[in-house]
């Protein structure tokens, strides 16, 4: 209890305050524009969090995604682009609300539900993580190694891509991550006499290459979007308790969906919210109505993809294994700020947490007002020119990423990693799983090693310990999957006679 | 015509006494920010010591002296910026024991020899770890079990391999007369992964520094069997010296002293050697160092330069012993 109030104390401190809101409205103005994604503002920050304390770093970043997450709902509701990519699933539907004069129902929806999905996902984490904490501190090495592998495979799984792709991307993440000498016999690899390239390639300055260097090329190649006209809205949080009331059960069904796919290693916002979508539909009573201007999806996404957010941070805080690409991002900030990710965290730094929950409750509640502001604002906003904001953000990867360490070297990461990212990007290979590549790399090589050289080569504790004889079935499992599936495909469309004289 | 040229050059000497004066007296040192590089991260144990110092100094000397992380290569980049800085005396920086490392590896060509030391201002001595239900209570009980142990049968932690505790351990064994890789080396990610696999059972102890340790020891998970120090630390006064536990005299640790590059001028040597000792024994940055549980170790500028001539030969030594060492 002291500790909860000890962390309402370090929340409430003026520079905490000063950078929740600050960020909040940093966050909203980001996600409003299309094109730039909340990972992107998050990445965007990580420069700043440098002259701030652990508490209000680590404030901005839940705050900003929150923001920027819900603020995706409005170009999609009012121009039919979405903001950020965790938007896109129901941006038709919440165009065609707007188109029938409802643009007050579709973005107040956005709002509550996001709120809503936000506090629930917070919720999910204050109740598992510290649960999840006393197991997770006696795992050694081998139940890492495992969890590590099921992290990769989980990006490879949830890809909405081809598997195969996937499959590349990772890989490709998983020899960038082999580079330098902080391997397990530290010994420099693949550093062609480098001594820049000694310390590996460090992950800041290659998220911040994928995400926002290579969002700015792609918004060069695309057409700027249409001008929003100026517009009166009406209340906007009207009817939303009916709503509420009305779709309960897709509200919690997308928050506990929510929950879940923030917890899988690499899957975030935009999965949550095209998953949730779907089942939105599926279970509908009137799924007929779906796409013309039906909230009840809205309902479910929008709770679903902020509640993702939060959960997403389950995975981050115990294990260091991202639960999706924010947190891969944060976990960076979490390690410069000496708040190592690790179940001791929970354990030793309890009041850090007690704050890191009251900021992500905060957060979600603050995103009300300040939305309603944003959305009455909007045209305004959307009004900036692009030709302006873009080499903005050019000019912060390169200053952020010089930041970091004072060395060129970083920038010139960046610009790599950035024509990397569009490269992939338009060639539908996922960016994500290669960014958990990167991450995770070293922690699977590290893992695997350290076990094997404890255990004098002997195999056999991978798969006796308790759990991590569970992890490994969990690991396999998810490894055969797609195999699975591609073999049911095949089986199935054996019956036809067309494909089976094909083969 | 000569009025003006007396009076030019009248101005002329106006304009330059203000320049020349200092030239001529003593040249005062600092007249502007001094630069402090940092080879390692920010919000590391590094950069917490080297801020604590550049605000003391800052204050002393009257100069803003602002710290520059120079991270990259493990360490190389950062080192190399300092011995190639500007011999100006405004920038300056801090060296840890890696620059007494990295060349043994041939990662570098840099060795203590292209600096200018002035002084050492900290040392981390490594401690002995057990997990907290270990059957060793003391350090003599865990030597007796290592020697009794198959080669390679027994496993410790702490850093990665060829890191500052591997050859702690490496030269804590050599001590004792075994070979260095009699206890088998598990390279870890850093201190804290190496203490969470401890109090999970993973391992039978860990040669980080004690304050790495200082989270699981207060939480009753590990504990301290001893600190490979001359003398017990401030902050932990309770873990006995190698010597008093069991009679052997191997000290290391992971130091961090000022220094900047070679030919730096020698008002600012001397200024900062004086500077350095004040702030040293300063009452701030004593308390800052106490509560971190950082180590209180001090030598001036020219005890620097011989202690870290030994430490270069005995952690070569060390390197050697462990067949980790590629120059010779």
């Amino acid at each position: 209890m002291t500790e909860l109030l000890e962390g309402a104390r370090l929340v409430a401190a003026p520079d905490v305050l000063i950078a929740i809101l600050a960020s909040a409205i940093y966050g909203l103005v980001v996600g409003s524009l299309p094109g730039l994604s909340a990972t992107m503002a998050t990445a965007l920050l990580v420069p700043v969090t440098f002259w701030l304390s652990p508490i209000a770093a680590i404030a901005t970043i839940i705050t900003a995604s929150a923001m920027a997450i819900f603020s995706g709902d409005i170009p999609g509701c009012l121009l039919r682009i979405p903001g950020t990519p965790a938007s896109a699933a129901y941006t038709n539907e919440a165009y065609a609300l707007t188109r029938k004069g409802q643009a007050e129902l579709a973005l107040g929806a956005g709002l509550w539900f996001s709120a809503i999905g936000g506090i629930v996902g917070t919720l999910s984490l204050v109740l598992m993580a510290p649960l999840l904490a006393e197991v997770a501190l006696s795992f050694s090495t081998y139940e890492y190694f495992w969890l590590a592998f099921l992290g990769l495979m989980c990006a490879t799984l949830v890809a909405r891509s081809s598997p195969i792709k996937a499959i590349a991307s990772m890989l490709l993440g998983l020899l960038i991550a082999c580079i330098g000498m902080e391997n397990p016999a530290g010994t420099p690899r693949f550093t062609f006499g480098v001594p820049d390239l000694l310390g590996g390639i460090e992950v800041i300055p290659a998220l911040v290459g994928v995400f926002a260097v290579s969002e700015v090329m792609r918004a060069m190649v695309t057409a700027e979007p249409p001008k929003l006209p100026r517009r009166k809205f009406g209340s906007i949080l009207a009817n939303q308790w009916t709503l509420t009331k009305k779709y309960q059960w897709p509200m919690w069904r997308g928050n506990v969906i929510g929950i879940i796919i923030g917890v899988l290693p690499g899957a975030g916002a935009d999965m949550a919210a095209w998953v949730s979508y779907a089942t939105s539909k599926k279970f509908s009573k009137e799924p007929e109505k779906f796409g013309t201007g039906h909230p009840e999806g809205l309902v479910e996404a929008s709770a679903s993809n902020n509640a993702s957010l939060a959960s997403g941070w389950v995975p981050s805080l115990l294990f260091g294994i991202p639960g999706d690409t924010i947190t891969a991002i944060a976990i960076g900030v979490l390690y410069m700020k000496g708040l190592n990710p690790g179940p001791t965290l929970f354990t030793e730094n309890a009041r850090s947490m007690y704050a890191l929950y009251i900021i992500f409750i905060l957060a979600n509640i603050i995103m009300i007002p300040l939305g309603i502001m944003m959305i009455r604002m909007a045209s305004l906003v959307l009004r900036a020119p692009r030709a302006g904001i873009m080499p903005l953000i050019l000019l912060l990867c390169a200053v952020g990423s010089f930041a970091t360490g004072n060395n060129l070297f970083a920038v010139l990461l960046v610009g790599l990693f950035g024509i990397l990212g569009f490269v992939m990007e338009r060639n539908g290979y996922p960016v994500a799983a290669l960014v958990l590549g990167i991450v995770m790399g070293s922690m699977v090589e590290q893992n695997f090693i350290t076990s094997l050289i404890k255990s004098d080569g002997d195999v056999m504790p991978f798969i006796e310990r308790p759990v991590s004889s569970v992890l490994a079935a969990l690991t396999f499992g998810a490894l055969l999957w797609p195999l699975g599936v591609w073999i049911w495909n095949r089986t199935q469309g054996r019956r036809l006679p067309a494909s089976g004289a094909a083969e | 015509m000569t009025e003006t040229t007396r009076r030019t050059l009248l101005g002329a000497t106006l304009i330059a006494a203000p320049l020349a004066a200092p030239a001529l007296a003593q040249p005062r040192w600092p007249v502007r920010p001094v630069q402090m590089l940092c080879p390692w991260a920010a919000g590391g144990g590094t950069d917490a010591v080297l801020r604590i110092i550049a605000a003391i100094l800052e204050k002393d000397l009257g100069q803003p002296f602002n710290v520059v992380n120079r991270t990259g290569g493990s360490g190389v980049v950062g080192h190399a910026a300092i011995a190639q800085a500007n011999p100006d005396g405004y920038t300056l920086g801090m060296l840890t024991a890696e620059i007494c490392m990295l060349h043994w590896q041939g990662l570098t060509e840099i060795t203590y020899k292209n600096y200018t030391p002035l002084g050492l201002m900290n040392n981390d001595p490594p401690g002995i770890q057990v997990n907290a239900s270990s059957p060793y209570r003391d350090v003599k009980a865990l030597a007796d079990a290592i020697k009794a142990s198959r080669p390679g049968q027994m496993k410790a932690s702490g850093t990665g391999q060829g890191g500052i505790w591997h050859l702690a351990l490496a030269g804590w064994l050599g001590a004792m007369g075994l070979p260095a890789n009699h206890v088998r080396w598990v390279p870890s990610n850093g201190a804290a992964p190496a203490m969470q696999d401890l109090a999970a059972g993973g391992l039978d102890f860990t040669t980080n520094s004690v304050v790495e340790a200082r989270a699981m020891l207060d939480a009753g998970r590990a504990r301290s069997l001893a600190v490979m120090a001359g003398e017990r630390i401030t902050a932990f006064p309770n873990i006995p010296t190698l010597k008093e536990a069991m009679g052997i005299d191997y000290q290391t640790g992971a130091w961090r002293g000022i220094a900047g590059p070679p030919g730096i001028p020698a008002e600012a040597r001397s200024t900062m050697d004086a500077a350095l000792d004040r702030a040293f024994k300063s009452k701030e940055y004593q308390d800052f160092l106490n509560a971190r549980g950082f180590g209180l170790v001090y030598a001036n500028a020219a005890d620097f330069g011989k202690f870290m001539e030994q430490a270069d030969a005995s952690l070569g030594n060390a390197m050697k012993a462990a067949g980790l060492a590629k120059a010779t």
